[in-house]
């Protein structure tokens, strides 16, 4: 039983004012250990909520999540988490980012250090070890904290957007490091982005979210992800279904956004 | 009026000096190429030749209106009159014709205790008169005393110079100024010139040598650094009890809800009590000792240190707490490798602010009540008019109040070099 199944998941917010959010109803997603699955919607679909629930940060109030076989109550280090950006921990330096999770777990010195070196290897940061990580550029913070968050060797990795700061070129690298951890890694990954593009370069897997209430709109299954592994990500993009799939991916989005802002002219 | 027209003069010399004589040329900085640099605050830095000829002309004008032996003479503001001067006074008497007599004045530094000169008392009934005057000072001239008729007699004096003068009015003589008193006596008042007297504003290097002789000597039973010493000791010792304290109590109400509800009334309440205020309670209660002054200062940085704490916690981003969740951090790791370095910089601000507080507010104590300290130092050298030395004393507390800041700021950069990063 390995792998995540998210089991009819709720979220209702009350509001102070005795009204209520659907943040979620009803999602359920099954997702095998090693997929990855990138999420897109508009803003206020829930994508976020989705990823802090799978992450333990909060709970839902209908529905479950299960992870391995058990139940998922709380945050954990099974679970890890790259955040858009300041997560990083700005008073310790570069290795001692990398290595907090073992730190945490308390495992010992060399094993730490030899897991911190080879990562920085991965990532590219061993001449930066000993820098503070406001020192870093943008690009760099967020590879250091890909690289804080597999040091714990998670099973499942959440990005909750996690290239959505960095300047167009930076992104597309950053897009094929992520591909490249993926592979060698084997990690399950959870992405949420903004960028259709984005979503289907990465998304071995992706569902298009709809708001209000927050649920699963579509699913799809690509086969850019797999094409990226190897190839530059420029010509996965010359690929003849990618501009139509983005097509369709926009259109879906652009008309939920329309429904929104009719809705909130009837509304006003 | 002319020590502020003097000062306006420096600044707009100074300026133009500076900036278009000896900086006008060669500068090709990155600043110096902007076009608008009104309104872009980025562009304004201190000019440090201003700086340095600000702090010059400070001294420079306290010589210059104290007769400094530090400056040229030619600088000096007109001094006061010293020296022997003498006018002259015409009495009347009933059946006798008006009788001129001399009176000579010697007009001495205050510290040089000077007699009156003898003189020749001359002819008529109206005898000369000598009189020694210290410099600022006036003096009444009982110019009768050695007449043949007095004023009891009927006798009055009715021109100075050979200027008519009835009581209450002035005549301008050498040296000064001669006004008749109500009775008719006449009152003399060397010229002041434009320097401040002694009394008010000693010169620089008077200053200085008491500084030296306080340093060696003491005052009041306890040496210089004893004084300034305890002020310190209290200041220091009332911060850390405060800090203590305040550090926990602030993380509490940062992180429960109970603390934050328990203690926000108290906090919030006392914040804005000013420390002196508390001073006459805390005698009350504690008396003038080591203990009072202990508490007040503990009571001035608690607050501060608890707010500080506080808003350090307060202001954790969220996803640094989750990443370090995720990352398998327990409560207790949290707190120490995410919480409590992430509040430093808050805390260190609050510490300096919290110190600068407790400075100002010992010396404060001690002006009210001590056996020790600046403050009790200046306020005890003032009852004796002892003006150098309370000089002294404030420059001393300006000094160190800066010394504490300056030292606090070091602190913070090689302790928290993180500030403002995240």
């Amino acid at each position: 039983m390995t792998g995540l199944s998210i089991e009819n998941l709720s979220m209702r917010f009350e509001l102070p004012n005795g009204d209520h959010v659907q943040a979620l109803q009803d999602v359920s997603l099954d997702l095998k250990a090693g997929e990855l699955l990138s999420v897109l919607g508009p803003s206020g679909c829930g994508k976020t909520t989705l990823l802090n629930i799978v992450a333990g940060f909060l709970a839902p109030t209908a529905g479950e999540l299960i992870l391995n076989g058990h139940k998922v109550t709380g945050p954990d280090a099974e679970r890890g988490m790259v955040f858009q950006q300041g997560a990083l921990f700005e008073w310790m330096s570069v290795r001692e980012n990398v290595g907090f999770g073992p730190s945490m777990k308390g495992t010992p010195k060399r094993d730490k250090d030899e897991t911190v070196d080879h990562l920085l290897d991965v990532v590219g940061l061993q001449d930066f070890k000993e820098k503070a990580v406001y020192e870093l550029s943008g690009g760099m913070q967020q590879r250091v904290a890909l690289a804080r968050c597999l040091a714990n060797d998670p099973d499942v990795i959440l990005m909750d957007e996690p290239l959505g700061a960095l300047d167009a070129l930076t992104r597309e690298k950053m897009q094929s490091l992520v591909l490249k951890l993926w592979k060698e890694t084997g990690k399950t990954i959870i992405l949420i982005t903004h960028s259709v593009e984005e979503a289907l370069l990465l998304g071995e897997r992706l569902i298009v979210m709809a708001p209000r209430p927050g649920r699963i709109h579509k699913e799809y299954r690509l086969p850019f992800a797999d094409l990226g592994v190897d190839a530059d990500l420029r010509e996965v993009k010359k690929h003849p279904d990618f501009g139509p799939k983005r097509e369709e991916i926009l259109n879906m989005i652009w008309d939920m956004e329309e429904e929104i802002m009719g809705g909130k002219e009837d509304a006003a | 009026m002319i020590p502020l027209l003097i000062y306006i003069i420096i600044f707009v010399a100074a300026f133009f000096i500076v900036t278009k004589v000896v900086q006008g040329a060669g500068l090709s900085d990155y600043t110096s190429l902007k076009t608008v640099t009104f309104g872009d605050e980025s562009a304004v830095r201190p000019n440090r030749a201003a700086g340095i000829i600000s702090i010059l002309t400070i001294f420079l004008m306290w010589g210059i209106f104290t007769g400094s032996s530090l400056l040229p003479g030619f600088l000096h503001a007109p001094g006061p009159y010293e020296g022997t001067t003498s006018f002259t006074y015409t009495a009347q008497a009933e059946g006798q014709a008006p009788d001129d007599a001399t009176v000579t004045v010697v007009v001495h530094p205050r510290e040089v205790a000077t007699d009156a000169p003898e003189v020749d008392p001359g002819d008529g009934f109206a005898k000369n008169d000598s009189a020694a005057i210290a410099q600022w000072r006036t003096g009444l001239i009982n110019v009768d005393r050695n007449d043949d008729i007095t004023k009891k007699d009927g006798a009055k004096v009715i021109a100075i110079n050979g200027e008519k003068i009835a009581p209450g009015e002035t005549v301008k003589v050498d040296g000064g100024a001669v006004t008749l008193s109500d009775k008719g006596t006449p009152n003399f008042e060397p010229t002041r010139g434009w320097q401040m007297e002694p009394l008010y504003l000693p010169a620089p290097e008077a200053v200085w040598t008491r500084s030296l002789e306080i340093m060696s000597s003491g005052f009041r039973n306890f040496t210089l650094l004893e004084h300034l010493g305890y002020s310190l000791f209290r200041v220091v010792v009332g911060f850390l009890i405060g800090a203590v304290v305040g550090i926990p109590l602030g993380y509490a109400m940062g992180l429960s809800d109970w603390f934050r509800g328990w203690f926000d009334p108290i906090v919030e309440f006392m914040r804005p009590v000013p420390p002196l205020a508390l001073i006459p309670l805390v005698i009350i209660w504690a008396g003038i000792g080591e203990a009072g002054k202990i508490i007040l200062l503990f009571l001035a940085a608690l607050w501060i240190m608890a707010i500080a704490a506080r808003s350090g916690v307060s202001g954790v981003k969220i996803s640094k707490v989750h990443a370090a969740y995720s990352l398998g951090a327990s409560k207790w790791q949290i707190m120490r490798h995410v919480i409590v370095p992430n509040s430093l910089p808050e805390i260190f601000t609050g510490a300096r602010v919290a110190m600068g507080v407790c400075w100002g507010t010992v010396v404060a104590a001690e002006l009210v009540a001590a056996e020790q300290g600046a403050g009790m130092m200046i306020m005890t050298a003032s009852k004796f008019q002892n003006t150098d030395i309370v000089i002294m004393g404030i420059i001393l507390i300006g000094v160190i109040g800066f010394g504490i800041d300056m030292l606090m700021r070091w602190a913070e950069r090689i302790l928290v070099p993180w500030k403002g990063k995240g």
